[in-house]
């Protein structure tokens, strides 16, 4: 990891996120998933949002996607900040990195990298696929 | 209105554990709404009101309706008075109910200060961290990028341009150039704000709003009182209000909690959009006002960056004369919450009191519409339709 890489700020973790993060740390991006209705979701959470099952568990991503939006915001580190559709379905929050935010574009193909927090997990971003 | 006979209890639940190890305060919440809905023979989908107080995490309510998935709730409530919130929350309902505001009302507690501190957690009074802070906050979300990516998905989407987008604050310099107590009163051009630096993409500093301290205040009265009073009158017509989210991951930045709230308050108001002679937009950016305005039914879904071009919004030149004290975007956004003077000057143009270079002539109607939290996650949307006695 690089010093950049470490400068991730780490997530807050709580019970019902601790399996999703842990999986980061073997570089495994999840979204949830309810066995009742079927449905993916994003963020996983105990009980399923469209139907409130409690038959919910994680199910693994492919870790492609591509970008719904984006924005580069400017300063002294310019960095972007984007919405990416997963392969699975669902949209999520992210950061698009090491790539030239110069050339980035909505339905632009990306793919999962993990920036380690130093606290025993990794955030996933993307970058150009 | 009396709430006698108006409403009544059609479910209840209270949640078997008294130490809830291993659960979030969100995931009790859930279970309680979910034991609720069981017992009243309801589904999810019926909920159209929720109320919350501040044992909920996050913003009003908001990130609880996100989090529960609650994709109809049209009314929503988080006053907070400690234990005493839900009973009055039972009352506040019930006055919904009774005024056709909603039909299902939902509220819930929850609590875990005994499992916090059997797991060594020190329990928090008065906000715990929202459900998604987890998934976001690594991200660096801003204010500003959040609305950003917005903008330039509406772009992408519907072909609106910088260009378009700059009207919307160059009719609000125009505007501001008549309010001594505006924070910035020079009148801009469309090319002053594509040339000032950008701070997020697509937005540039002239597409954001002032921030500035102060505030306002507002007295609603009975009719009798009214009649007492010796400033003009202004009825309220109707009002709608709608949380929006990010709908489970089905992520949607085109539109707002207005495509909800605004023809709920048309509709109560009995008014049609060639009515309403002023609006107060809420303007935390040019790309509130272009995404509002459309979810209103001003103007056709995409055309906003259209109708807002060539002095649209200016008073006296445009049809639909907006923010008329400067707005949020030059004028004034107190403590980062623009609603209240939203609402001041939709008042002073119906009394006829705002400046006679911006006044609207025979302004009987207007409307004001706030926006709060983050258009680019989850949100709440408010509109409210004023009118003169005559209305």
């Amino acid at each position: 990891m690089s010093e950049a890489k470490a400068k991730v700020r780490a997530p807050r973790v709580n019970h019902e996120t601790k399996a999703f993060w842990e999986a980061t740390a073997q570089g495994k991006l999840h979204v949830g998933k309810c066995d009742d209705c079927g449905e993916h979701y994003y963020y996983p959470r105990a009980l399923c949002p469209f139907c409130f099952s409690d038959k919910t568990r994680l199910a693994l991503c492919s870790g492609k996607g591509e970008i719904y939006s984006y924005s580069v915001t400017h300063g002294k580190e310019p960095y972007t900040i984007a919405y990416v559709t997963l392969e699975e379905g669902p949209t999520i929050l992210t950061n698009i990195v090491e790539c030239d935010f110069s050339k980035l574009a909505i339905g632009q193909k990306v793919k999962v990298v993990f920036y380690d927090t130093g606290e025993g997990n990794a955030v996933p971003m993307f970058t150009a696929a | 209105m009396s709430i006698r006979g108006k409403a009544y209890i059609g479910g209840i639940f209270e949640h078997p554990t008294r130490v809830a190890l291993g659960k979030t305060l969100p995931q009790l919440h859930a279970e309680l709404a979910k034991g609720a809905l069981a017992d009243a023979g309801l589904g999810k989908d019926d909920v159209d009101a929720y109320y919350c107080a501040g044992d909920a995490p996050g913003m009003g309510g908001i990130d609880m309706v996100e989090y529960m998935g609650l994709n109809n709730v049209r009314q929503i409530d988080s006053t907070e008075t400690g234990g005493s919130s839900y009973v009055l929350h039972v009352n506040h309902a019930a006055q919904a109910i009774a005024a056709g505001h909603c039909k299902v009302a939902l509220i819930t507690l929850a609590g875990h200060p005994a499992a916090d501190a059997q797991e060594g957690v020190r329990t928090r009074f008065g906000g715990e961290t929202p459900p998604a802070a987890g998934f976001e906050s690594s991200y660096r979300p801003t204010i500003v990028n959040m609305y950003a990516m917005c903008a330039q998905r509406h772009m992408y989407e519907y072909g609106t341009t910088s260009e378009q987008m700059a009207w919307i604050k160059v009719a609000a310099s125009h505007h501001a150039q008549h309010n001594p107590h505006a924070l910035r009163r020079e009148v801009v051009t469309v090319e002053d704000v594509v040339n000032s630096p950008i701070i997020a993409s697509p937005l540039h500093r002239y597409d954001c709003c002032v921030i500035t301290d102060g505030g306002g205040a507002v007295i609603v009265v009975a009719p009798e009182i009214m009649k007492s009073l010796k400033r003009p009158a202004v009825k309220i017509l109707g009002a709608g209000e709608a949380p929006k989210h990010l709908m489970n991951g089905r992520v949607d930045l085109t539109y707002s909690g207005a495509r909800w709230s605004g023809p709920k308050a048309f509709e109560e108001a009995g008014v049609a959009h060639k009515d309403i002679k002023y609006a107060s937009i809420y303007d935390s950016f040019t790309i509130t006002v272009l995404e509002t305005l459309e979810d209103l039914g001003f103007c056709e879904k995409g055309q906003g960056g259209k109708f807002v071009s060539d002095g649209n919004l200016i008073s006296g030149v445009g049809k639909l004369p907006f923010n008329t004290d400067g707005g949020g975007l030059c004028s004034n956004h107190p403590g980062n919450r623009g609603g209240m003077t939203k609402v001041l000057e939709a008042v002073r143009q119906i009394r006829g009191e705002a400046h006679p270079k911006v006044q609207v002539p025979n302004c009987d109607i207007a409307l004001a519409h706030g926006t709060g939290g983050l258009l680019g996650s989850r949100m709440g949307s408010a509109t409210v339709i004023l009118g003169n006695q005559d209305s």
